[in-house]
């Protein structure tokens, strides 16, 4: 097996993933590295890429005016950010930044949805392994808005 | 009239719901909102308790509150953490070295230290819940060899609501704690995790046939951190949390503390979430 193949079907993003789709995704990606402080991509962009990290860690961020930029999740290792590959107007929402030495796979978006709109069957199975992402991060991001560890009200 | 009989102090013989007179020896800012305070009784007296137990603090003319003790077992002193969230809370964190103060204690069921031993542990801590737990970790750390892999994964508010940062340190290098922290927010100094405690889960590789797991803090957060943690495996016996309730007595006379049948102050704080489980998805509890 091809190192990036092996690093996409090692990634528990794809655990499990039939080698048929793992082939068709691998086609799509590339190998990608930060360096510490590097911003990997700006809000407003296009959301050219989605990424699965093997090392590191990125800081995604939103910057308020007079405030300077906050962070409000960070991936690592065996996580993924970038999901706005798959819904439209496939624009990044806020900034991400690496915020160690990062190593990722890189998906080429417009790629990856050509490959879904033309194997249905590609395009659930990546929306199965999305959608988890997302009801996790909604949930986390409803517990952080609770502000459990703040002032009792 | 017939009185209830006043309930005696095992150790000295003392009735436990009178508070006996100490002084604050030294206060220390340890967040935004907390205060850490020594405390040191005004006559010797015998005092011993184990990880996880409380005390009842009293702020003389305003009232008495419910605080874990939060030093290692064994010190002359009382060490407690203190949020300052109310009337009680506001007038202990302002006392200053020398003022005085009363302690009724130690009071509840404290964490299952030697349940623990031969085992790998997870503590998970949420806020100020870090300071019912450090007893805890003391304890871990002054006998070491008999605990296996020990994690602890710490959420906080943001970075400068993190409790005893220095210690902590200490704890990683010395200790072989496998310390994961998280916060909720944070600017661009903080080269540390974003998000939530659950997330840190995945920093732990467990064997749930030989890992304890002890978990205090808010208790939503407890809640999911639970359901992560029997989700991989863990089984309901096998996790131990806080509770918090609203305390008077904390002997189990007035039954302020009650949560379904079991009294906090009495039958807790800490417990199993085999016990809790059913209980926390009460509602009306
Ligand atoms: C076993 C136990 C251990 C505790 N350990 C600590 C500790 O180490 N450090 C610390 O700072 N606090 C601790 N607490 C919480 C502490 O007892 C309360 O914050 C304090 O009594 C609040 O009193 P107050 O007069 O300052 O505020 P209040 O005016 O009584 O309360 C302020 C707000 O907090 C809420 N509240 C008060 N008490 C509780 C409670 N027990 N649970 C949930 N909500 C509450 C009230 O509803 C109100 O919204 C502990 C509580 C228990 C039961
Ligand atoms: S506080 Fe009175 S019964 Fe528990």
């Amino acid at each position: 097996m091809e190192k990036l193949e092996y690093n996409l079907c090692a990634h528990p993003f794809f655990a499990g993933l039939d080698n048929s789709f793992a082939t068709l995704a691998v086609s799509c990606a590339q190998d990608a590295h930060f360096g510490a402080g590097e911003f990997i991509f700006h809000e407003g962009e296009a959301a050219d890429h989605f990424y699965l990290v093997r090392e590191g860690r990125v800081a995604l961020q939103i910057a308020a005016p007079g405030r300077g930029p906050a962070t409000f999740l960070t991936v690592g290792p065996g996580e993924v950010f970038g999901v706005n590959w798959l819904a439209s107007p496939y624009r990044w929402s806020y900034d991400a930044r690496a915020i160690a030495p990062t190593l990722a796979v890189a998906l080429n978006a417009a790629c990856l949805r050509q490959k879904c709109e033309s194997d249905p069957a590609l395009g659930y199975a990546l929306t199965k392994r999305v959608l988890p992402v997302l009801i996790e991060r909604l949930h986390a991001c409803r517990v952080q808005l609770l502000d459990l560890y703040g002032a009792r009200s | 009239m017939s009185l209830k009989p006043t309930a005696i102090d095992a150790r000295s013989g003392a009735p436990a719901d009178v508070p006996k007179l100490c002084y604050v020896r030294k206060r220390r800012h340890d967040a935004p909102d907390a205060w850490t305070l020594e405390i040191e009784f005004a006559e010797s007296v015998p005092f011993s308790y184990t990880p996880g137990q409380f005390n009842m603090l009293t702020a003389f003319g305003v009232g008495e509150s419910a605080i874990s003790i939060s030093g290692p077992p064994g010190q002359g002193r009382l060490i407690h953490t203190i949020r300052d969230v109310g009337p009680v809370s506001h007038a202990l964190t302002r006392l200053a070295p020398n003022d005085p103060v009363g302690v009724r204690g130690p009071f509840g069921v404290g964490w299952p230290m030697a349940t623990a031993e031969g085992q790998d542990v997870v503590i998970v801590a949420g806020g100020l819940g870090l300071a019912p737990l450090r007893p805890a970790i003391y304890h871990i750390l002054s006998r070491r060899e008999h605990f296996g892999d020990v994690w602890l994964l710490y959420g906080a508010r943001r970075p400068e609501d993190i409790l005893y940062r220095s210690e902590i340190e200490e704890w990683r290098k010395k200790g072989h704690i496998d310390v994961n922290i998280t916060v909720d927010h944070a600017g661009m100094d903080w080269p540390g995790h974003v998000g939530v405690v659950t997330g840190l889960l995945s920093h732990v590789n467990m064997d749930v046939s030989r890992t304890i797991a002890m978990l205090c803090g808010p208790e939503v957060m407890m809640r999911f951190v639970a359901a992560s943690l029997t989700e991989k495996g863990l089984g309901v016996g096998r996790i131990f949390l806080s509770m918090e309730r609203n305390m008077k007595c904390a002997i189990g006379h007035c039954g302020h503390c009650q949560l379904g049948p079991a009294f906090i102050c009495r039958d807790g704080p800490v417990f199993t979430f085999e016990r809790m489980g059913p209980l926390m998805s009460v509602k009306e509890l």
